[in-house]
């Protein structure tokens, strides 16, 4: 029962069951209500009993809370084998008397009835289930199979039974059922389940099948009341929220420079801030990917981690490049603060690349992220999909107070008119576009600042150079009157690359 | 199943033959329906199988192990062990004229 908490003052929370999955706590604001019933409803093939059993391994692996399954569908070898490709060993925990399986066979009884009956067997089973493991969570999969072969009236009040008792036997359960005619959720149950309710589906959009997740109920608790895309993979399952508390966050004043001094300098003189968004977008062949390369650098001679996720050119091809316009970024790979994600962007849908650079950023916490190029993920998928997508990945990199650096490529004439631009830009604090504009018959390199929220920044058009000794900025004028002068702006560039390669050399002779 | 029809049409000729009944019932402890069932098998029983059945009254509150072997959900469960084939009835078997069809038993 909910305490009365007092008016205002007290922060009472519901108390919870984290389930360990990832992304699942983060929109139930910590797990499932402990020590209460949960309902998790949807159709075949949506993954429900996955998410069932990823959280009883989970209590069992992170809380050390045993766990019981009662399977009314498939037989216990079925079931140990269809989890056995998510990596689970359920073996090792019924032997270490962590995990109690039982399948629960339900025989045909229509017709067979002879007076009033109730489940009290059922209820026998669970309780010597419950007791063997010493089970802090029970889950129940899924018991649609009675309503195959029972009378409904008697399942609705031995259903409300269950729920009731289970709450006393102090288990938080997972209870799975169908959406569909005939079945449990046809039979206004959920409403007795008042705790929790969840909702899986699996959808087709444009040829690609994305699974959501919703919370349709949470009782006592606020809860995020999207849907959510989530998906199922070797490593189990994964939500993708948005993180809601990303405009809660504390903005750093921090700043983090461009690798390109005279960028900075444009930047109120300091460069981005650190854990900002910014977009760099641009033509074919303006440079966005030399531009981020020298931004990676710079990530990685600070000392820092930075994440390249290249969706066009392979590392390889990149560094290569790279290197004609001295950025060497060998060396970086070398050190491990250099990492790459390459992936063709076709190769599976958007989802679940961020979600494998999720699972990347987890393992080597970098300071910056850069993806390289976004428009090309744009292709997968409804756009307006795309963009939410990108939002809840902003939100979660704001989150974790990296910055993220995005390429788009744009086509010719239609900068103002591009969708998926428009759509990013509105997202990112800071927007570089890179241009061929004409000065004087000669097609010239230009990089202007669209806008950088927070700071003074610079409203100039300036020529950007990009050559064999690297990249650097000047006036227009400069550039197109006098080419000892930008000569002399690139050296000055340059002077700070060498000195970089200096200290990069004495680093690494440490 | 066709093999047993004979049998049975013959009505009071099973009777002298003095075929078996073996009964399970599976009740939990002194829940009202439990307990109604083994009332009305009792009674059942004796005015139709009287002298020739077993019958057996299994309390799974007491034997917890076998809901889980005999894969018991439903209860009162009367299983009919023989004559074969083994059959199941579930509930409190308060309509008779069920029991007995279920059970292959004439109502005379």
């Amino acid at each position: 029962m909910l305490k009365v908490s007092k008016p205002k003052k007290t922060k009472f929370s519901f108390p919870r069951s984290i389930t360990g999955i990832s992304g699942l706590d983060e929109i139930t604001n910590g797990g499932l209500p402990k020590n209460r019933p949960t309902l998790v409803m949807g159709n075949t093939g949506c993954g429900k009993t996955i998410m069932a059993m990823e959280f009883l391994v989970n209590g069992i692996v992170m809380f050390n809370e045993p766990g019981v399954f009662m399977s009314f569908e498939e037989n216990i070898s079925e079931l140990e084998t269809n989890v056995k490709s998510l990596g689970y060993d359920l073996n090792k925990h019924i032997v270490a008397n962590k995990l109690y399986l039982e399948h629960v066979h339900v025989d045909f009884y229509e017709g067979l009835e002879t007076g009033q009956y109730d489940l009290e067997g059922l209820f026998v089973r669970l309780t010597q289930a419950i007791t063997k493991v010493k089970a802090k969570r029970v889950v129940l999969d899924s018991l649609d199979t009675l309503f195959y072969s029972l009378e409904h009236d008697v399942l609705r009040s031995e259903f409300k039974r269950l729920l009731t008792w289970l709450k006393e036997k102090k288990v938080t359960a997972i209870i799975t059922a169908e959406v569909g005619e005939n079945l449990l959720t046809r039979q206004g149950l959920e409403e007795y389940v008042a705790d929790c309710v969840i909702v899986l589906d699996n959808r087709v959009t444009n040829q690609i099948a994305v699974r959501r997740i919703r919370i349709v109920k949470y009782r006592g608790s606020h809860h995020g009341t999207n849907e959510y895309p989530f998906i199922i993979d070797s490593r189990g399952m994964v939500v993708f929220p948005v993180a809601s508390e990303a405009f809660d966050l504390k903005s750093s004043t921090e700043r983090i420079s461009s690798g390109i001094m005279s960028l900075d300098k444009m930047l109120g003189e300091k460069g981005f801030y650190a854990g900002s968004s910014i977009l760099v977008s641009g033509t074919a062949g303006t440079g966005k990917t030399s531009l981020a390369a020298v931004f990676a650098k710079s990530v990685c001679l600070a000392k820092k981690h930075c994440l390249l996720c290249a969706f066009e050119e392979a590392p390889n091809q990149i560094i290569r490049n790279m290197r004609s316009i001295s950025v060497v970024l060998d060396p970086f790979i070398k050190s491990n603060l250099l990492h790459f994600y390459y992936a063709r962007p076709t190769l599976q849908n958007l989802e679940l690349h961020f979600i494998a650079i999720k699972k990347i950023i987890n393992e080597v916490t970098p300071s910056v992220v850069i993806l390289d190029p976004i428009t090309n993920l744009m292709t997968e998928g409804p756009n307006s999909d795309i963009r939410s997508m990108l939002t809840r990945f902003v939100d979660y990199l704001k989150l974790e107070h990296i910055t993220v650096m995005f390429t788009a490529a744009i086509t010719v004439g239609s900068i103002e008119r591009n969708p998926s631009d428009e759509g990013i830009s509105s997202m990112v604090d800071t927007w570089l576009m890179v241009q061929d504009i004409e000065v004087d018959y000669t097609r010239t390199r230009s990089l202007c600042i669209m806008k950088s929220r927070g700071m003074a920044h610079s409203n100039e058009v300036r020529s950007f150079s990009i050559t064999n000794k690297g990249v650097g900025l000047a006036d227009i004028t400069d550039a197109r009157n006098n080419g000892s002068s930008k000569r002399g702006y690139m050296e000055r560039e340059n002077l700070s690359t060498s000195k970089e390669k200096n200290e990069y050399k004495e680093s690494a002779r440490k | 199943m066709l093999s047993k029809t004979p049998k049975r049409t013959n009505g009071k000729k099973v009777d002298d033959q003095a075929e078996v009944y073996v009964l399970q019932l599976f009740v939990t402890g002194i829940l009202p329906n439990s307990l109604r069932a083994i009332e009305n098998i009792n009674v059942i029983c004796e005015k139709y199988l009287e002298g020739r059945y077993e019958l057996e009254i299994i309390d799974i509150y007491q034997q917890p192990g076998l809901a889980l072997t005999k894969g018991i959900i439903a209860i009162p469960l009367l299983i009919k062990k023989f004559p074969l084939p083994e059959e199941k009835l579930i509930g409190d078997l308060s309509n008779t004229d069920k029991v007995l069809q279920l059970l292959h038993l004439s109502n005379n």
